[in-house]
Formats: C-alpha cells, sequence, structure tokens
C-alpha cells in the first residue's frame, strides 16, 4: 500500500533529523537526502492532487451504499437551519 | 441572660453574621421564578431589579461581568428564570440575590432538563476529557452528519475545499424537530459503519428550541459511544449544547468544524518547502563538510611532502652504502695487516731459518721424536738428521753429556 501524506510527512521530518545529527557516511548521506528530496516531492503532488469528493451516504434494506452528491446551487442561498 | 453576659454586637458585626449565615452555601447556586419590575440598568453597567409573584418580592443584582453574557435585554413585566446566589447589601442589612444567568420562563422547563443532563452527564463522565478521541491531523474521509438543505453543509464543504480537499461522506440528517435526535442518533450509527475517519455533526444557529435535539440524551449517548472522533458545531459562537460537551471537539461554527478537521494545504506546501530547504540545507553542510576533511587529509599526502621524504630516504641510502664501503675496506686493511704479522711470526719461528743458519734437528726413529737430550736415546738407536737441504739416517755410536753452561 501507498505511504500516506502524514507517514511521508513524518518521515521526511526524520530524515531530516537524522542528517542534522551528522554521523552519516557521505553515501549514507546522499541516499537520505536523495529519498528526502524524492518524498518531498511526493507530498508536494499529494498536496497539489488533492481534489474534493463528495458522495453521499445511502441507507438500502439495512445496507450501506454511497452516491456522488453535488449541492444544488439553490439550496445555498437557502436559509439557515 | 442580660446583655452584659451574652455581649453585645455593633449593627456591623451583626449584619455580618447573618450574611455569614446567609451565604455560607445553602442558597447558592439557585434558581427562581419570577417577573421582573422596577428593572434599572444602571450606568456602572450593574443591572438592578425585583423579582416579584403575587405574595413576595426579592431584591436582584446583576453585575456588570456577568450581564456580559446576556442573550437579551430583561424587561419590567417579563416572567424569568434566574440563576444566582444570596447575598447581604451590608449598607442597608438587605438580603439579595447575585444574579449569574437570567432566562426567559418560556423555556424554562428546558434549561432545568438541560441543567440536570448536563449535571447527570458530567457526573458520569461523558464530558471527561480522558475520554476525548484525538482527531487525525490528516483525514482521508469525513462523514458530515447535517441537513441536506441549508448553508451548513454548504459552509462546510466550501471551507474543506478551500483548506484541504478530502473525500466528504455526507449523510442527509434531521436537526430540527421531533425526530431529530433519533436521525442524529441513527446518523452517528452509520458513518460508524463506514470508512470514514472524522464526523463533523453540524447545525446552524437557532433558539433553545431549535437546538433541542443536541440536549438530548440518547444524542448525548451516541456522541459518546461513537469510535470515530466527532467535532460539533452547533448554533453559534454563544450556543452550547450537551452535544458539544460530549463530542471530541466543538467547533464555534460549522465553518470552524471545517478549519478544525483538516490541516491547511497552503501551510503544509510551505512546511514541506521548510523540510525540503533544511535538507538542502543540512546537505550542503554535510558535503562541505566533507570537503573540508578531505581537503585535511590531502594536505598530509602533499607531492611535495613526498618527495622530501623521498629525497631523505635516497640520501640515507647514500649514506649507508658508503659506510658500508668503508667498513669493507677496513676489514680487509685488518686481516691483510694481521696475515702480515702472522706471516712475519711464522717465518721467525720456522725451522727452515735455523737449518739455514747451520743447526739441524735429530729424531730418534722409527717413532720421530725429538732428540733433545742424550738420555732419549742409547748406542745402536737408528736417528734421523734434518738439514737445510734434506735428512741422514745415522746409527748412535756413542753419546757423551757435555756441560755447556
Amino acid at each position: 500500500m501507498e505511504m500516506n501524506f502524514e507517514d511521508k510527512l513524518a518521515e521526511l521530518e526524520t530524515i531530516v533529523e537524522k542528517l542534522e545529527k551528522g554521523q552519516l557516511s557521505l553515501d549514507e548521506s546522499l541516499e537520505l537526502f536523495e529519498h528526502g528530496i524524492t518524498l518531498s516531492r511526493e507530498c508536494n503532488a499529494m498536496l497539489k492532487n488533492a481534489r474534493q469528493k463528495v458522495e453521499k451516504l445511502i441507507e438500502e434494506d439495512n445496507n450501506l451504499k454511497s452516491e456522488d452528491f453535488a449541492l444544488p446551487d439553490d439550496t445555498i442561498k437557502g436559509h439557515n437551519f | 441572660m442580660s446583655f452584659e453576659e451574652k455581649g453585645i454586637y455593633t449593627v456591623h458585626e451583626f449584619t455580618l453574621v447573618v450574611k455569614g449565615i446567609l451565604t455560607s452555601g445553602q442558597f447558592n447556586d439557585v434558581w427562581i421564578r419570577g417577573e421582573i419590575s422596577n428593572f434599572k440598568n444602571h450606568t456602572s453597567g450593574h443591572r438592578y431589579f425585583t423579582l416579584k409573584d403575587k405574595n413576595s418580592s426579592l431584591q436582584c443584582v446583576m453585575f456588570k461581568w456577568h450581564g456580559q453574557n446576556l442573550r437579551f435585554e430583561p424587561e419590567h413585566g417579563m416572567k424569568v428564570l434566574i440563576l444566582g446566589d444570596l447575598d447581604i447589601y451590608e449598607q442597608r442589612g438587605q438580603y439579595q440575590l447575585k444574579v449569574r444567568a437570567i432566562r426567559p420562563d418560556g423555556v424554562g422547563e428546558l434549561y432545568k432538563a438541560y441543567e440536570q443532563l448536563k449535571n447527570k452527564l458530567a457526573m458520569e463522565g461523558l464530558f471527561s476529557p480522558e475520554h476525548k478521541k484525538t482527531l487525525p491531523r490528516f483525514p482521508k474521509k469525513i462523514g458530515v452528519a447535517t441537513s441536506e438543505t441549508g448553508a451548513v453543509l454548504h459552509d462546510i464543504l466550501t471551507v474543506l475545499k478551500r483548506r484541504y480537499p478530502v473525500n466528504i461522506l455526507f449523510i442527509p440528517t434531521m436537526v430540527q424537530g421531533e425526530s431529530a435526535a433519533n436521525s442524529i442518533v441513527h446518523s452517528i450509527e452509520l458513518l460508524n459503519r463506514t470508512d470514514v475517519d472524522l464526523i463533523i455533526l453540524g447545525r446552524g444557529g437557532g433558539s433553545l428550541e431549535d437546538l433541542w435535539s443536541f440536549n438530548e440524551e440518547i444524542v448525548a449517548r451516541a456522541i459518546f459511544g461513537s469510535k470515530i472522533p466527532i467535532i460539533s458545531a452547533v448554533g453559534h459562537e454563544t450556543d452550547y449544547t450537551i452535544a458539544d460537551f460530549v463530542a471530541d471537539v466543538r467547533a464555534p461554527t460549522p465553518s470552524a468544524a471545517a478549519e478544525m478537521a483538516v490541516p491547511d494545504r497552503q501551510e503544509l506546501f510551505n512546511q514541506v518547502k521548510r523540510i525540503r530547504e533544511l535538507l538542502i540545507e543540512r546537505q550542503k553542510l554535510h558535503i562541505s563538510d566533507r570537503t573540508l576533511y578531505a581537503a585535511e587529509l590531502r594536505k598530509c599526502v602533499d607531492p611535495g611532502l613526498l618527495q622530501e621524504r623521498i629525497a631523505n630516504y635516497m640520501q640515507y641510502i647514500d649514506d649507508i652504502n658508503e659506510r658500508k664501503t668503508r667498513c669493507i675496506e677496513r676489514i680487509i686493511e685488518v686481516r691483510t695487516s694481521r696475515f702480515r704479522e702472522c706471516a712475519g711470526k711464522l717465518d721467525a719461528v720456522s725451522p727452515l731459518g735455523t737449518f739455514s743458519r747451520g743447526y739441524s734437528i735429530a729424531m730418534k726413529l722409527p717413532g720421530k721424536t725429538i732428540v733433545r737430550s742424550i738420555n732419549d736415546i742409547e748406542k745402536n738407536d737408528e736417528i734421523q738428521i734434518l738439514v737445510n737441504d734434506g735428512k741422514i739416517k745415522c746409527d748412535v755410536n756413542d753419546k757423551e753429556e757435555i756441560k755447556w753452561k
């Protein structure tokens, strides 16, 4: 399963910490650095590509299903409950 | 007992004693129903009025700091419920109620029920911080339970879209009216059967009666029983419902609930950017650190230094070579001179020299033992005499002792 944003961000933070400690060989640090840059790109992409998807939950014979949902424009101006 | 025995109070002392008794707690936190008269909103900000019914009246004061939360302005003749503590106004020796809250009596019963349920659930621990679930930092799917019509859903969706678009599972829920409480409970239960990781329970503002379903016990228990964290956003900022107390987080408004539900995308962009910059910074530092170290190492293997060292060695080798040659020469020299010395000595002791000077050596045969004395031989022994150029074989005819010295 692909890592979620939270995990990626956490790993990115860990990498920076490790580099800060500076007890790594050049090879190790280069590898970490590369991984960090990749992660930051992936994080950015995840943020950039986030899309809102709204579904409506429907109960049918005690089974749950969902369908795409969009707010009708007129309800937006409707009164406030 | 006479007053000499019992002692005498001053008026003030007496007032203080009475005050001590009356304000010791029994008359704190009391609700009183009545009608307002002689209402006076003083320029100081404090409100003064009399609460009365058919038979009695009670002096009341509401200090400025308590009046700030009033949601309506009391008027003469208004039927109200007031909450306050008994107090003594010392200057007049008059008892009065220090009012903390005034509520219209029309919904008085609701308030009572609200307070009672709130106390009961609080005692049970439904509001305790240790039961509050932590909201996920990055929810993947948010369940929204609210009315299908109305601005609440729109507000929530708009804010979520702006801050951080995620998947949303909306469940139409009745938030007002007779069956609202059941509908809310049902929605919470259904959402608990889905994969949402956060629930927003929302409703716009309204009167106490409008918001009433959020003060019902079944709703409170459903919220408490939810395995998924719930943000409640009921009414306006000043409205507190029981649902708000039970929920894991209370948001003042539905829009605020949406803001709390997700992190801000722009902030996250910035955060990732910051971390990335930090990463690059660290790596630069690391590399420059290594470069410096390498330079330091290179200094140690400087070609100039190496050459100098080699030259040193070469000189040393030459030196050794020279010493070696000298040594050998000396050894030869020493040996040669010793040889000469030996040869000289040999020459000196050689019998050959002696023979040439006329000496000879006599040896008794057949043993060839050297004859040093006349006692070494007898008459008729055979002897051999060595001379300078050969040997002579002789027979001994006679021997005679001679004293040379």
